[in-house]
């Protein structure tokens, strides 16, 4: 069962993968569907692994990520 | 659940114009935030660089003016001095400050003006293309330095925080990097630190914060990171140089 949750702005990110590596549980990936600014944003892959730490949303150098705990 | 983290109140909605993966965002947010921890947004004035960072103003919701190129000491000289009550605060990177700007960051200092500088140093001038800058490593590659930069004739890369330091004007000198959390948690709590000194009318207050530029490095976001903390940390190394206490000051 998740204890966190996060959200990814879509449009706002620049796939730049920062946040892939530094989530513990691994829950992000980079997805495949392009935005509007041309970058195959990254994706909320394993929902059910989140615990909230916050750690993608502090690397992420866009501020695309919120997160619930 | 409860949301844990947002978007700091200081910072605009604006979308940064920032390449992928460059510092110049996390090190916006973490200013942010900290003027949000500190309540000081109502009482802050950002004095913007010329260089990537130049539309620092479309990204924080305090009052912000725009400096010619390396002069951002100067006009926060003018500005803390006439409005002391303010807190005032200096964004430049390494072609700015160390470069074309070397002047006035040195006898601001000295000076001991009491203002905060938050130094960016990616090691190029990133706006311009690639160009060596004062902190280029040696036998890094640039536009200008296509051959690796030879410190013969380019001499050697400036360690600014511990020049600095050694300013007797100056309250604290210190350099972080934002490459990892736990460092981002570093670098947070020497900006709130930096603002502190200034609220306490201690002097001059330096934070240099080793960024990335993967666009001129050539390099993918996370290999610009790891780089960062190698031969960057290397030459550059993170640390406090210098830090007065209360009780030194007179
Ligand atoms: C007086 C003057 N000289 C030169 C320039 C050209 N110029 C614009 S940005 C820049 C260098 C910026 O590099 P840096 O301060 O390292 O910031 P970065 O873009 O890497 O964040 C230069 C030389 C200018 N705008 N004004
Ligand atoms: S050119 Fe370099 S410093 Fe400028 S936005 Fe791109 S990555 Fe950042």
């Amino acid at each position: 069962m998740a204890t966190g949750r996060i959200e990814i702005d879509f449009e706002r990110c620049k796939a730049c993968e920062l946040c892939v590596p530094v989530c513990p549980k691994n829950c992000i990936e980079m997805g495949k569907e392009i935005n509007r600014q041309g970058y195959t944003a990254a994706v909320f892959a394993r929902p059910d692994d989140c615990t909230g730490c916050a750690l993608c949303a502090e690397t992420c150098p866009d501020v695309c990520i919120r997160v619930w705990r | 659940m409860k949301q844990v983290f947002d978007r700091p109140r200081t910072l605009l909605d604006a979308r940064f114009h920032y390449c992928p993966g460059c510092h110049h965002g996390t090190i916006h947010r973490i200013i942010a935030e900290t003027l949000d921890r500190m309540e000081l947004r109502e009482n802050t004035i950002g004095i913007a660089p010329v260089g990537c960072a130049v539309m620092l103003y479309d990204y924080m919701d305090i009052d912000i003016l725009e400096a010619p190129h390396g002069r951002a000491p100067a006009l926060a000289t003018g500005i803390k001095r006439s409005l002391p009550d303010r807190v005032v605060f200096t964004y430049q990177g390494d072609g700015d400050l160390a470069s074309i700007g070397m002047g006035e960051i040195v006898h601001a200092a000295n000076r001991g003006e009491n203002i905060t500088v938050v130094f960016v140093n990616n090691t190029t001038y990133g706006m311009t293309g690639g160009q060596m800058a004062p902190t280029t490593l040696l036998g890094q590659k640039t536009t200008t330095s296509p051959f690796g930069r030879d410190f013969r004739t380019e001499g050697y890369p400036i360690r600014m925080a511990e020049l600095l330091a050694g300013l007797e004007g100056v309250a604290y000198s210190t350099r972080v990097t934002v490459s990892s959390p736990a460092h981002i948690r570093k670098a947070k709590e020497a900006i709130r630190k930096g603002f502190e000194m200034q609220l306490k009318g201690m002097g001059f207050s330096i934070i240099e914060v080793l960024s990335t530029c993967p666009t001129n490095w050539g390099m993918k976001p996370l290999d610009a990171q790891k780089r960062v903390l190698g031969e960057m940390a290397e030459y550059f190394p993170l640390g406090v140089f210098k830090e007065r206490k209360q009780a030194d000051f007179a």
